[in-house]
């Protein structure tokens, strides 16, 4: 790994950004894998797993942005791209499951017959 | 501080793959295995970032901005053929 010089407070922001950003999207993919039904799974990834993924993009985009003299614009694209396109593909994939007629958890409120 | 917290974080990340990795193989329907597909992305996006730092480059950007485009394009464009029967209509 290459010497990184930064102040230790920014270190510490930073730190504190990825640890927090990896905890919570490893709490979103354990979501996906241990809920019961289609429609409380999609809620795991699609909330906390985007929030996870920013933490860590604004976290490298702190380094960077220290390393290279400036705001690193790409690093800010992605995280933009990202929170806006996870709520579309989330209502997509739920769209997908209603017209599918996929069976939820019992005491589901308002599932299409099958 | 950082040299310890990146290997820390890209453990957790690669926890979080294994997870995606189990719903991908066990998904009872496809749909699941579409979500699998799309957080797989979104984690893998987060570990080229992750390694970016790692490594020092500051190059591997561009590389993240692709896999996000080609993850929801493609997230997209299979749940609108399961909705619709078609991608395009």
């Amino acid at each position: 790994m290459t010497h990184i010089d930064m102040p230790w407070p920014l270190q510490l922001v930073v730190a504190l950004f990825l640890l927090f950003g990896a905890l919570v999207a490893l709490i979103g993919s354990w979501g996906l894998a241990k809920l019961p039904d289609f429609y409380t799974r999609l809620h795991g990834p699609t909330k906390a797993s985007t929030l996870g993924v920013g933490c860590t993009l604004i976290g490298s985009l702190l380094t960077f942005s220290h390393q290279q003299d400036g705001v690193s614009v790409q690093e800010a694209l992605v995280t933009i791209f990202l929170f806006a396109t996870a709520p579309v593909s989330a209502h997509m994939m739920g769209k997908a499951a209603l017209r599918r007629r996929l069976k939820g958890v019992p005491g589901t409120r308002n599932i299409p017959e099958r | 501080m950082i040299a310890v917290v990146v290997p820390i974080a890209m453990a957790l990340f690669a926890i979080a793959v294994l997870l995606n990795c189990y719903r991908l193989v066990v998904g009872p329907d496809i749909v699941d295995r579409i979500l699998a597909l799309d957080t797989l992305m979104i984690n893998s996006i987060a570990l080229i970032v992750l390694a970016d730092i790692w490594m020092g480059l500051g190059m591997l950007f561009e590389l993240a901005l692709l896999i996000a485009l080609m993850g929801f394009v493609s997230t997209v464009a299979m749940s609108k053929y399961l909705l619709r029967g078609d991608v395009i209509e």
